[in-house]
């Protein structure tokens, strides 16, 4: 029997069982458009956390306290301004050092009240970290030598607590200090849902007094010419290794942070994907147990068709051709469901979701392996079938 | 399997071989107990369905095999049909034993060269008389285009040009009986079996297939072995042969 021949009467045995074969198939839909979808989600976070990390610029070195790797809890900083100053005086000429202190607050003015990420920032971070101030002006050099109590507000947390009122020249208190706000820095967007405008810049200075503190969290350097970021990079190491163990920091570019992101993201896609895969299997299993039944049922023709001469090859073929074209439309219908939910979720929801074409390929691809590896068992168990026994069946 | 070896002729006589001979063939089954398991013939009793029959049919006989349910025809058409192997003994087709063939081979011998008629006419439903006639070309390999005529022949032939579009739902009894010997002939086999064909019909529609039957014996040379048991289709049988409990009695003259 040719595969043409094989194809129609696969068509005519699932289209004689409508409500069984779409049943069939809604397993495998659901398995495919999972993995459509998961993998959608974890493949736009990563997009979204590089585009973030992308933001910061290539020529950028992060000095963050503690060993920086996959897997690694996160350590307190013993960075000072010490430390700071001393970075900023080797370096000087020939990059540019920041450094911030960072704290979740609860932010008022007036009877508003929002939760920003209260930054302590040096007067050189909206440079090093590309925030452009949009009005007013920002921190300066002399606000953060006096620890003036000023704040420069994320666009998010502007229009939280003013609105359509100009902020400029207003007060936002803190723990119950007051802040005057002297500037508002422009849109960055939101990574994986989280607002990153949601933010309050004030002197580090400042801020060390109002937490308590006397550390800075993280150094960033930024190195005009890219060609001088080794070089930078071994004097940052020579200088922070005078006060501190070389556990204490680590020294960052944009490439290694990019990779470890990636790293945790891809783990994140291949969890999803796993779990995807789980559901497709389940999906699979239908597939053979409603195969086993088909074969069950037509037992006698297969007797009939191996006593007008069907080889047991010939009957295997029509029945797992009958499996994967289950799960080949359940694979179709899985994709169309899966793209759809993904675009509904990037439209919708916070959560990212990126389609990718290797991802449809893959899934229909599996989907196509899964009415193989399910559909051969039943379908050899069909071409294995005695004519005599198969013929006299009731 | 080739052609040539199927038309050879046999060495030991003049004639040209028995298009199926069976000698000294015995088959027994094994019921109740544990199936296959080796050793387990204590398990389950074991029934033997023909103990030794020898029994030739030359190209272009009408032969009737009668005898009582249980008596062992229905295991005999079988191994004439090639759908099962024997116990002991050996089966020729066209004098060649059938021993050595593969079930591969066994599917392509039906295929070509045997055509079956069963009692529950065995139609596809859902499908349409000229599809069901087409179905064993299918297996031959036959195009598309050719199969659509010779099935179209084969059902002109047995006088139901004017349904070939009609499904199993649609046709009676006897038309199914005739749509199924369509299906037997389309191949052209030298060799039709017959498994109770009569035993779903009335009489009169009965004796129409029968009818049929005898017209592509004489007509086309086709040798027909009829399985039944009904002694008054047995006498419409130029050769008749008894079977009981398993063997062969020789029948009345």
């Amino acid at each position: 029997m040719s595969l043409a021949e094989a194809f129609k009467v696969a068509l005519g045995a699932i289209a004689a069982n409508r409500l069984r074969s779409s049943l069939t198939v809604l397993g495998v839909v659901i398995g495919v458009m999972s993995v459509v979808l998961l993998v959608a989600i974890g493949t736009g976070a990563r997009d979204e956390v590089s585009a973030g990390i992308e933001d910061l610029g290539s020529n950028l070195l992060i000095v963050a306290p503690g060993g920086f790797e996959f897997g690694q809890a996160p350590t307190v900083s013993k960075f000072t301004l010490e430390t700071v100053g001393d970075l900023e005086r080797r370096l000087y000429g020939r990059a540019l050092v920041s450094a911030n202190l960072v704290s979740g607050e609860t932010v008022r003015a007036d009877d508003v009240s929002t939760f920003a990420s209260v930054l302590g920032v040096t007067e050189t971070f909206d440079e090093v970290l590309n925030r452009r101030v949009v009005r007013g002006e920002f921190v300066t050099e002399s606000d953060v030598a006096m620890g003036n109590r000023v704040a420069v507000l994320g666009s998010s947390a502007a229009t939280g607590l003013f609105g359509a009122v100009d902020p400029i020249g207003r007060t936002v208190s803190i723990s119950g200090l007051r802040f005057r706000v002297i500037g508002v820095v422009g849109r960055l967007g939101a990574t994986l849902g989280v607002d990153r405008d949601a933010q309050v810049l004030l002197p580090v200075t400042a801020a060390q007094r109002l937490f308590g503190t006397l550390r800075v969290d993280t150094v960033f350097v930024e190195v005009p010419e890219a060609e001088a970021l080794d070089d930078v990079r071994g004097e940052i190491a020579s200088e922070l290794g005078l006060s501190l163990e070389p556990g204490d920091f680590s020294i960052l570019s944009q490439e290694e942070i990019l990779g470890v992101a990636g790293e945790i993201l891809s783990t994140l896609t291949g969890v999803l994907a796993a779990i995807a895969g789980i559901s497709l299997l389940v999906g699979g299993i239908g597939v053979s147990n409603i195969m086993l039944v088909s074969v069950s049922e037509r037992t006698r023709e297969v007797g009939l068709r191996k006593a007008l001469g069907a080889r047991s090859r010939d009957i295997t073929r029509q029945f797992l051709v009958e499996a994967v074209v289950l799960c080949g439309v359940g694979g179709v219908l899985g994709i169309g469901v899966g793209v759809g939910l993904a675009q509904a979720a990037e439209r919708f929801t916070p959560l990212p979701a990126t389609i990718t074409g290797w991802s449809i390929a893959l899934a229909f691809g599996t989907s196509l392996v899964v009415g193989v590896v399910f559909g051969v068992f039943p379908a050899r168990r069909a071409g294995r079938l005695d004519p005599v026994v198969a013929l006299r069946y009731e | 399997m080739n052609e040539r070896a199927l038309a050879s002729p046999d060495r030991e006589t003049e004639r040209p071989p028995p298009v199926v001979e069976v000698r000294d063939v015995t088959r027994s089954y094994r019921l109740g107990g544990r199936g296959r398991r080796r050793g387990a013939s204590d398990d389950g009793t074991t029934v033997h369905a023909l103990r030794g029959v020898s029994l030739a049919v030359e190209s272009g006989e009408l032969v009737s095999i009668v005898g009582p349910s249980g008596s062992g025809k229905s295991t005999l058409l079988h191994l004439l049909g090639a759908l099962d192997r024997p116990t002991s003994g050996s089966v020729r087709f066209d004098g060649r034993d059938a021993a050595g063939l593969s079930d591969t081979e066994l599917a392509v011998l039906r295929n070509r060269h045997i055509g079956f008629v069963f009692q529950q006419f065995q139609l596809l439903a859902r499908t349409p008389a000229l599809a069901n006639v087409a179905l064993p070309l299918v297996y031959a390999g036959v195009g598309r285009r050719r199969r659509r005529e010779r099935a179209r022949e084969a059902l002109e032939a047995v006088g139901l040009g004017h349904r070939l579009r009609h499904r199993p739902a649609q046709l009676s009894g006897g038309e199914h009986q005739r749509v199924a010997i369509a299906r037997a002939l389309v191949t052209h086999p030298r060799l039709l079996l017959a498994d109770e064909p009569t035993g779903n019909l009335d009489t009169a529609t009965g004796e129409e297939v029968l009818a049929i039957l005898r017209t592509l014996n004489a007509d086309r040379g086709m040798a027909v072995v009829v399985i039944t048991h009904d002694p008054e289709v047995a006498a419409l049988t130029p050769r008749r042969v008894h079977v009981r409990d398993g063997v062969l009695e020789s029948g009345p003259p």
